[in-house]
């Protein structure tokens, strides 16, 4: 048998939770090493939207939002490299009359916690956002919201990692740990040998198993949502652009492609290993699509995507301690909002297996939240396959 | 030695065949066969059918049978279309660009 | 639950007109799709009313029997529901998503034909994207649908039989500048060539009547070439290549047919749950399927789409997998034609396996592309930019995940042609067998919203 790799931390999983934990700790001066079963960064991290929205998150979430974009708005300092972040605003806006209140109510939470956002309506929205159709009666605008390259975000952060000191391992898929030593022995299913004190569960939507084996099931559900992409053509939507209700999320990146996602998700295949978009799906989002922004009414689709993301009950990820093992922290669960706050998910983790104080409060996202009593988002109702 | 190169890439196999049809591709006008397709006619008498929206470079079709989409073109509405899968016909307004218009 | 009977075809090449005929023949009606106007296919592609007058040219002593070929085509193609011009885009729980004439529309079948054929498979080169480049296969579609020559003075250049036959058809309707630059060399042939000879003697000859024919009418043959690029300023003007003697050539042209083989279209396969698998002779993916072509429960697939065997392969697969068809539908199996089928596609397959061994796919030269070639000609993305990613700490180091990072497949033509050489410059840096680029819907792009306009089918007057 080889000799066991040791570390201060093993971070399993190398999607933008775990290449984030990973990055702060290792400037922390850990010595971590990254543990990815495939490719960094390349599965929900990946093909997800790319919104680095700051409209729509709950209450619970702002604080963490909002330190996140702090981080996003430093990445390029943070990474030394760039993934074509834009900072090109949100435009949030109601399809109907469920969407009007809930809007309201969205843009007074984010207003609350210091967000900028304007409520536009009438002559002003037409005036600052004539695209949309006539029939979109309300709409906010965040300027500091944007946009990045999902494709391009993950890497970076485990290349700075790896400058700090860490330690990336791709391909090591993970078929046990044993923490009955005290710290932690972790085998990956070609044999190799890792041993830490400290282990962080950042599987995405694979997380679930560790969490079962550490004595901690989650109900945790994999899906995606229909996506796809257009050709290239000239550029004319300059906001990201998303209605309250999910129907239709839409951005046209520099390049002049329309990336479009919108809900019903669906629920990925039972092997967890894809996601299908049915056509129907992808028929509707582009009928809702254009009745949204006719302006788009000729573009073609030239392919369709989703992906494989983790989701719970109240649309909250897990992050924090574990409550069975002592040295086990868990970061999953994005739930389809994991992308943007992902950079202070890793700080915050970060801290917390060192000892320190979270920099933000992240008691409401422990593992242990999930009881028969305890909290379903109405977005499980609204926004997936039922 | 100086080498003569025509202004336009396609030879039509038979040189003699009338030309009835015009359409406008660009704002100029366009002569084709009966039968013809809309990119042989434009490539008759043009060598290039567009451009890549990337580099600029001229595109011209390529594999001529629908799968490439390098003979893509835009009629006046914004209706994309496939050059070399489009039979010519009288009157029909072509472009090389998408529009940019405001709608 | 008993459900009636619901055969689609998608594909009116010869895989696809030969399932449609076993299964006419068998008193069944299936529905055919065919997304260009006509059936036929592409080798075997119907010729458009102008070129139609040098049929005799073109096709000479055959003549005749391509047109008693092609009236039975449609006398089968009579008693089918025949769409033309109909797109199928996405296959998903058996039902196939298609874009018509009238719009989009679905078909929900029990029982699917795929025979969608193949498109030329390609090693980029320098120069390659300059207007008069085309590929080898649409050098003959030009002729057959377009009726036109790509050039005045034509190169065809790559590895490929049919860098002969094209320049033939060409010579027949009259072109007299044309160069044939074949890559492989002429010793890979000769070894080849018993092997052809065992598995079809007529087509084998065929080749050398093909190889006298084009030396009788003065075209240019060189064997054994090295292509090194293609040079003009804003098209083609020239291409420069070394001989097998190593001698540094340049053929003035103004076009220039490339092809290196052809690459099964695998992608409707894909959706309808083919699974896959590698041929290290062909170098490429293909389909699984059991003899007959059987995919799936309610999957066939025939033709080149399947492998790549050509036309009479294609025939022999398209009846096989109708007959295997009609056997899952309780129907008596044909076991004389089943037996002759089987023969001709094992024939054929050997006859191919040959060729493609005198005809190499150049797997090697896409290692040693220079930094500033385009490789993916819709996103314009670079040789050199594919290295740098897979040289790059935690960069991608399998085929669609290089395709995320550098954007190399993500454009309209959906990694068709730049596909094979991507799987290349992957497999020489990893040492790994060549990747395959995953599938998405749809097969080609579809506009949001359909509305004919002015490309509505003449004599619509409402």
């Amino acid at each position: 048998m080889s000799p066991a790799l040791q570390s201060d931390v093993l971070v399993i999983g190398g999607g933008l939770f775990g290449a984030f934990t990973g990055l702060f700790l290792a400037r922390a001066g850990l010595k971590v090493t990254l543990l990815e079963k495939g490719q960094i960064g390349a599965q929900a991290s990946a093909t997800n939207f790319g919104n680095l929205r700051l409209h729509g998150r709950s209450a619970r979430q702002y604080p963490l939002s909002i330190r996140a974009q702090e981080l996003w708005e430093s990445y390029g300092s943070l990474t030394g490299e760039d993934c074509e972040i834009d900072r090109t605003g949100h435009l949030y806006f109601a399809g109907g009359e469920r969407g009007e209140i809930q809007l309201r109510k969205d843009v007074e939470t984010a207003t609350r916690f210091g967000v900028e956002s304007q409520l536009l309506e009438g002559a002003l929205l037409r005036e600052r956002f004539g695209f949309l159709s006539d029939r979109i009666r309300l709409a906010a605008f965040s300027p500091r919201s944007a946009v990045a390259n999902p494709r391009l975000s993950t890497p970076p952060v485990a290349r700075a990692m790896a400058r700090a000191g860490g330690t990336v391992i791709e391909g090591c898929e993970i078929a046990n740990f044993d923490a009955s030593s005290g710290g932690f022995a972790v085998t990956s299913t070609d044999g190799r040998h890792f041993e830490a004190p400290k282990l962080v569960n950042a599987a995405g939507a694979w997380s679930g198993a560790l969490a079962k084996q550490a004595g901690e099931p989650v109900p945790m559900f994999s899906a995606g949502p229909p996506q796809f992409v257009t050709e290239p053509l000239p550029h004319r939507l300059h906001p990201s652009v998303h209605m309250v209700e999910g129907d239709v999320i839409v951005r046209q990146i520099p390049r002049g492609n329309i990336i479009f996602s919108g809900y019903p998700r669906t629920h990925s295949l039972p092997s967890g290993a894809f996601t299908h978009v049915p056509p129907a799906k992808t028929l509707r989002g582009m009928r809702e699509l254009v009745q949204c922004i006719p302006m788009l009414a000729r573009a073609e689709v030239i392919r369709v995507w989703s992906g494989v993301e983790g989701y719970l009950p109240d649309m909250l990820p897990v992050i924090g301690p574990s409550t069975t093992t002592p040295g086990l922290f868990h970061a999953f669960g994005g739930s389809g909002g994991g992308f943007q706050i992902a950079p202070a998910v890793g700080q915050c983790l970060a801290a917390v297996v060192q000892g320190e104080v979270s920099p933000v409060d992240i008691s409401s996202y422990g593992i242990d939240r999930f009881t028969e009593r305890s909290e379903v988002s109405e977005k499980i109702h609204l926004e997936f396959d039922q | 030695m100086v080498i003569f190169v025509a202004r336009h890439l396609f030879q039509p196999i038979d040189p003699g065949t009338p030309r009835p049809l015009r359409f406008e591709f660009d704002g100029a006008e366009i002569t084709a066969r009966r039968n013809d397709t809309v990119l042989a006619a434009v490539l008759a008498s043009r060598e290039r059918c567009g451009v890549n929206e990337f580099d600029g470079g001229g595109r011209a079709g390529f594999c001529l049978m629908g799968s490439c989409q390098e003979c893509t073109m835009w009629d006046e509405d914004g209706r994309r279309l496939r050059g070399c899968m489009t039979e010519a016909r009288e009157g029909l307004r072509l472009r090389s660009r998408p529009h940019c218009g405001s709608d | 639950m008993q459900t009636d009977t619901r055969i689609a075809i998608v594909g009116a090449g010869p895989a696809g007109l030969a399932a449609a005929r076993t299964l006419v023949e068998a008193g069944l009606r299936p529905v055919v799709l065919e997304e260009s106007p006509l059936a036929g296919g592409q080798g075997t592609r119907r010729l458009s009313p102008l070129t139609a007058l040098h049929r005799s040219a073109l096709f000479g002593a055959s003549a005749q029997s391509i047109t008693r070929r092609e009236d039975a085509e449609d006398a089968v193609l009579k008693q089918c529901d025949f769409r033309t011009g109909t797109l199928a885009w996405a296959c998903h729980d058996n039902r196939l998503e298609l874009l018509g004439p009238d719009g989009f529309d679905s078909l929900t079948y029990t029982h699917l034909v795929i025979a969608v054929g193949a498109t030329d498979r390609l090693m980029p080169m320098p120069g390659w994207t300059l207007p008069g480049v085309f590929t080898l296969g649409g050098a003959q579609v030009a002729l057959k649908r377009h009726a036109s020559f790509i050039g005045q003075k034509v190169v065809f250049a790559g590895s490929s039989p049919l860098l002969y036959l094209a320049a033939a058809q060409y010579l027949r309707l009259g072109h007299r500048d044309l160069t044939v630059l074949d890559t492989t060399p002429a010793s890979g042939k000769a070894r080849a060539f018993p092997a052809m000879l065992r598995h079809e003697p007529h087509t084998a000859l065929q080749g050398v009547s093909l190889i006298a024919e084009l030396w009788r009418g003065g075209v240019t043959l060189r064997a054994g070439v090295r292509l090194d690029r293609i040079e003009g300023d804003s098209r083609v003007q020239r291409l420069r290549y070394a001989t097998a003697r190593g001698r540094d050539m340049t053929a003035e042209a103004d076009a220039v047919a490339l092809g290196h083989g052809l690459r099964a279209e695998t992608q409707l396969a894909e959706l309808a749950g083919a699974t896959f698998a590698f041929d290290p002779a062909f170098r490429q993916w293909f389909p699984r399927t059991d003899d007959r072509g059987r995919a799936g429960e309610r999957l066939w697939l025939a033709g080149d789409s399947a492998r790549i065997g050509g036309a009479e392969a294609a025939d022999a697969a398209g009846s096989l997998a109708a007959q295997s068809l009609l056997e899952s539908l309780g129907r008596a199996a044909d076991a004389h034609c089943i037996r002759r089928d089987t023969r001709r596609l094992r024939k054929q397959h050997g006859f191919q396996r040959a060729m493609t061994d005198a005809f190499r796919w150049p797997a090697k030269q896409a290692a040693t592309l220079a930094d500033d070639v385009l490789v993916c000609r819709c996103e314009r993305v670079t040789a050199g930019e594919i290295r740098a990613a897979l040289a790059t700490p935690s960069g991608p180091i399998e085929v669609n995940r290089v395709k995320s990072i550098t954007r190399c497949g993500m454009g309209r033509c959906q990694g068709r042609f730049c596909g094979p050489a991507l799987g290349e410059m992957v497999a020489s840096a990893t040492g790994d067998p060549p990747g395959r680029l995953r599938t998405q819907a749809p097969i080609r792009p579809i506009p949001l919203v359909f509305d004919a306009g002015p490309m509505a089918p003449e004599g619509d007057d409402t």
